[in-house]
């Protein structure tokens, strides 16, 4: 793993989301009320609505178009519906939010 | 001959290494013990009470002169080592070289002193030792002293509360968003807050200091937003660091602490090291506890007996008088976790277990902390906690009994037990009252008064109801605002306005939510109640708004956006029409439509250029539409007098007035007005929310009209003779509207709950009251009508429109 520094703890509001974009696509990172940072696809699997810019609660997100909602650890549509987002490694050191490097290249070669 | 051994920091975890030693072998060691501080052991964590005044010194002793003396120990106070010679084994003060054949080194923690301008002035100090204890205290001692604490966590909070207890005027200023948010959630933070500003310490979050303003002495502290706080002293309480340095000096291998093994063993087999400058399995400590684990195992590696410290599970207590507050473990929020909240707006309890696979990894409780222990020992003890969940937050009085259903913990409750607190209620009243035929919750109300005044125990008269009066009762079934709370937004909007809530977490704990921060459903409708009954006090926050909102922009369907600007009264000007032109253009805007409300949409807009083509419409003297916005949306307007042969009134200029009166303002749901010039209508002004029709006596205001999912005619409010009658008249109702409806409710729908006739009693009928509405109204705009596409073009809220890193261009190996 190579872990890359891509900023503060504080340059995503608490509760709330920025956007990281990679080779793979637009990632959503996203920070819980217990600042901890998740990192997942930034498109809903439902009609590609964008999930950061949903809103933030426990470690779930609710996407803005339709409303359905993710767990932001599992990736998984919680309740009824039915979907899987990719979720990605992050952590957080001195406030700073560190990417797994490896993982978002492995996933250009593909 | 006893080997000799010499211990540096003469501190609380020497101190009980040494203790452990002696009991098991008293001749084991020739013991010299080294301390910068001029005195022996004491209780260190007792600082605070004698800071408070509650304990003298003499009190938290733990070792005295006599005990160093019994056990044979030279003791070297006042003294500091300055070196570690390993090779020639043996360690250097200003005195002079002492050699040993084994070494301790306890040095414990030195306070972390944040590195702003001003940090040297007198009157700035540390609170670690007695010496900073006594140097609080000379100035406490002085009448109007102002302390200000830089750290709103454990350290700082006990010398806050201790220098308030001796007449200080104190402040705390907390980086963070809460108080002591290593061992707090939110909500518990908030319930702190508010206890110690109950005491008169003002309590200043996401606070930064940015220097410490003075000459020789401390005269203030300057924050980052330039506030000023005037100070005679300056506590320092934002961390501690592991002391180190002569390990480092040493050569031994320190990390964030000296590293040891399981046996307390540096990596030089003679030098040992305990308590806060070690780090152990990548841990540190800042508590006492681990320290006695690892006193008991270091005795026994001098004495060459196996033993193993497996590292500690911490909880925390703060020990300011009156405040009961306990939290252990991890209690972040996680999918794979459950939690178990429980709040009591009554007493101020609050309660949360985090589970993880059935057992308890973390607990914070306020209020009530008699079960954190045995929640702490559960947690430790890793127990399965699956059979006794449902009761498991009432603690071990409960736990293991059979799953306790809510009727029948309020069957079996004594007649004597209260149950309104406000009006002073008790359980056997209320069964009197039901038994003399008050048979529903209205009638109870008015027999007994129970839940007539914060109406927190409805629930619970309720359920008394339904114990006692069995299946003739039906439980009524209000909605919820959603699955975090059991109240109606009705119970909640009442609350927030007859108890003063002011912040989300002061809701949360009033209405008990279930939840540790709400969801998309109950978080967007509290901040609108939040920020309409309190706009001074209250700061918006945008996380809970909806992405239209926060963005100030409508979401399309592929993820753009569209952008609206202002067009007052469905009037522009070739100026106008020519800076939108050029904005379509710049910006690739593919669709530019004519909407409804009279003015031009330009659709498509990608979420980067939103900041950039919002400046460039406001250099153009456009400012947002809130086309977005559960607010003034907008005022259509016909052509009135200026032009058409019927226009009885200036309509065109009035429905301009009205909507740079209205504009930015937050509403349940969006507002929209129209103003025709005469009764032929032609802006159509009977299907708004508010609707005015020129005559030629005045004009005829109505309200509750939509043309949406469902099509309503307005009706009569009022008539006016004047523009300005009819404009007080129209914000008042606005006013009206943004204090008692519920959260999306149009205005038709809220006028149908409370009835035409009340709200024209409100407007018409007492104009005190209409005025009084208007002034509301008026200052609320003061802080709310701003245009929000001006302020997200400049500063730190311009960013976050932008990605947080792009890592596309970064070379793939
Ligand atoms: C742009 C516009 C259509 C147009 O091209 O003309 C429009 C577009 C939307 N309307 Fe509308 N409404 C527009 C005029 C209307 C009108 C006509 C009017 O205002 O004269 C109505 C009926 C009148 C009324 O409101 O009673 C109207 C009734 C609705 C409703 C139903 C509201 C109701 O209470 O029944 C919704 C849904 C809602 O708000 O919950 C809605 C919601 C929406 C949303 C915001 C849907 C959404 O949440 O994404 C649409 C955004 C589209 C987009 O991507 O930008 N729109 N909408 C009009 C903008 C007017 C403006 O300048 O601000
Ligand atoms: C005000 C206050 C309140 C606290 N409240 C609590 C609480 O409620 N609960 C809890 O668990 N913990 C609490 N703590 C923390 C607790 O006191 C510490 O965890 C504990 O004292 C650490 O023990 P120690 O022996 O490692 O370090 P210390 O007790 O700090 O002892 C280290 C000693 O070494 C001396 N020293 C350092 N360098 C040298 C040198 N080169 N030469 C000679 N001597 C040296 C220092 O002067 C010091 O006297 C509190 C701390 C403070 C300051
Ligand atoms: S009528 Fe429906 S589709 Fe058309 S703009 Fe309004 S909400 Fe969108
Ligand atoms: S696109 Fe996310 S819920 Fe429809």
């Amino acid at each position: 793993m190579s872990w890359i520094d891509i900023g503060a703890l504080d340059d995503i509001p608490l509760r709330g989301a920025r956007v990281l974009k990679t080779q793979l696509g637009c990632l959503a990172l996203f920070r819980t009320h217990g600042d901890k940072v998740f990192a997942v696809d930034d498109r809903c699997p439902h009609k590609g609505g964008p999930l950061s810019e949903g809103i933030v609660h426990g470690a779930s997100v609710t996407c803005p178009l339709h409303n359905w909602v993710f767990s932001l650890e599992t990736g998984t549509a919680q309740g009824a519906d039915e979907g899987q987002i990719d979720t990605y490694e992050v952590r957080v050191e001195n406030r700073r939010i560190l990417v797994d490097g490896t993982r978002l290249a492995l996933g250009m070669a593909v | 001959m006893a080997e000799r051994l010499v211990v540096i920091g003469a501190g609380m975890a020497s101190g009980r290494a040494l203790e452990h030693l002696f009991e098991a072998d008293p001749g084991a060691y020739d013991v010299t013990l080294f301390g910068t501080e001029p005195r022996g052991n004491y209780n260190r964590i007792m600082l605070s009470p004698v800071l408070s005044g509650e304990k003298t010194y003499e009190e938290i002793v733990t070792h005295d002169a006599d005990w160093y003396a019994e056990n044979g120990v030279t003791c070297r106070f006042g003294e500091t080592i300055t070196e570690i010679d390993r090779a020639r084994k043996l360690v250097i003060s200003e005195a002079g070289e002492t050699p040993y054949d084994k070494l301790m080194i306890a040095t414990g923690s030195a306070p972390f002193i944040i590195p702003v301008p001003g940090k040297e002035l007198r009157g700035v100090m540390a609170y670690r030792d007695l010496d900073d204890v006594n140097a609080m205290l000379l100035v406490s001692s002085n009448p109007n002293a102002k302390a200000v604490v830089i750290g709103g966590g454990l350290l700082g909070l006990e010398a806050a509360a201790g220098l308030q207890a001796r007449g200080m005027d104190v402040t705390v200023v907390h980086l963070m968003s809460h108080l002591m948010e290593r061992q707090l959630d939110p909500a518990a933070g908030y319930l702190l807050q508010r206890e110690l500003e109950g005491r008169g310490i003002k309590v200043m979050c996401n606070a930064s200091t940015k220097a410490i303003l003075g000459t020789e002495n401390v005269d203030a502290v300057l924050l980052e937003d330039e506030t000023v706080i005037e100070a005679d002293i300056v506590i320092m309480a934002a961390g501690i660091r592991p002391e180190t340095r002569l390990a480092v000096d040493a050569g031994l291998h320190v990390e964030r602490g000296i590293v040891v093994d399981d046996q307390m063993r540096t990596d030089d087999p003679d030098i040992v090291s305990i308590g806060e400058c070690v780090e152990h399995n990548s841990v540190i400590y800042g508590l006492v506890a681990p320290l006695y684990e690892m006193a008991k195992v270091v005795a026994k590696t001098l004495l060459g007996e196996a033993a193993a410290y497996q590292g500690s599970t911490t909880s925390t207590k703060l020990k300011v008088t009156g405040v009961d507050l306990f939290s252990a473990g991890d209690f972040a929020e996680g999918e794979d976790r459950e939690e178990i909240v429980l709040r009591d707006a009554a007493s101020g309890v609050y309660k949360r277990l985090v589970l993880q696979d059935n057992r308890i990894i973390g607990t914070v409780m306020y209020g009530d902390t008699a079960d954190g222990n045995w929640f702490f020992g559960q947690l430790k003890d890793g127990s399965d906690i699956s059979e006794m969940r449902d009761t498991l937050i009432f603690g071990p009085a409960f736990a293991g009994g059979s799953p306790l259903d809510p009727m029948a913990a309020v069957a079996a409750l004594p007649d004597e037990a209260e149950i309104c607190g406000c009006n002073g209620v008790c359980k056997g009243q209320i069964v009197g009252a039901i038994q003399g035929g008050a048979t529903d919750l209205a009638a109870v109300r008015a027999t007994t008064k129970a839940s007539n005044s914060c109406g927190t125990c409805t629930g619970l008269v309720e359920q008394v109801l339904a114990a006692t009066l069995g299946d003739d009762f039906v439980m009524p079934t209000a909605q919820p605002v959603c699955g975090c709370t059991d109240f109606t937004h009705e119970d909640v909007r009442r609350l927030i306005k007859s108890q003063e809530l002011k912040s989300m977490p002061a809701v949360w704990q009033a209405c008990e939510w279930k939840t540790s921060c709400g969801c998309h459903i109950c978080r967007p409708a509290l901040n609108y109640y939040l920020l309409s009954d309190w706009p001074d006090a209250y700061k918006d926050d945008p996380q809970s708004r909806f992405v239209n909102e926060r963005k100030h922009a409508n979401i399309q369907k592929d993820g753009t956006f569209s952008v609206v600007p202002r067009m007052w009264g469905g009037i522009t000007t070739p100026d106008e029409l020519r800076a939108i032109a050029d904005a379509a253009d710049k910006y690739d805007v593919p669709t530019v439509k004519v909407t409804g409300g009279q003015r031009i949409d330009l659709l498509g807009v990608k979420g980067q250029d939103l900041p950039h083509i919002w400046a460039d419409l406001n250099k153009a003297g456009m400012v947002s539409g809130h086309a977005y916005a559960k607010g003034l949306r907008t005022v259509k307007t016909c052509v009135g007098t200026d032009h058409c042969r019927f226009g009885t009134q200036d309509s065109t200029g009035f429905g301009i007035k009205i909507e740079k009166r209205l504009w930015g303002s937050w509403t349940p749901h969006k507002v929209k007005l129209a103003v025709s010039g005469c009764p032929r209508n032609c802006a159509e002004a009977t299907c708004k929310d508010i609707g005015v029709i020129c005559v030629d006596s005045g004009f005829e205001v109505s309200v509750g009209g939509a043309a949406g999912m469902d099509v309503k005619e307005t009706e009569a409010l009022g008539k006016a003779t004047t523009q300005e009658d009819a404009m007080d008249m129209i914000v008042a109702f606005v006013q009206l509207y943004r204090e008692h409806a519920k959260y999306l409710d149009r205005a038709y729908k809220w006028v149908a709950k409370v009835g035409l006739d009340w709200v024209k009693e409100q407007i018409v009928e007492d104009l005190e009251n209409r005025a009084l509405l208007v002034a509301r109204f008026d200052h609320s705009q003061t802080i709310y009508q701003t245009d929000p596409w001006e302020e997200r073009t400049h500063g730190r809220t311009a960013r976050s429109f932008a990605p947080l890193a792009d890592l596309s261009l970064e070379a793939a190996e």
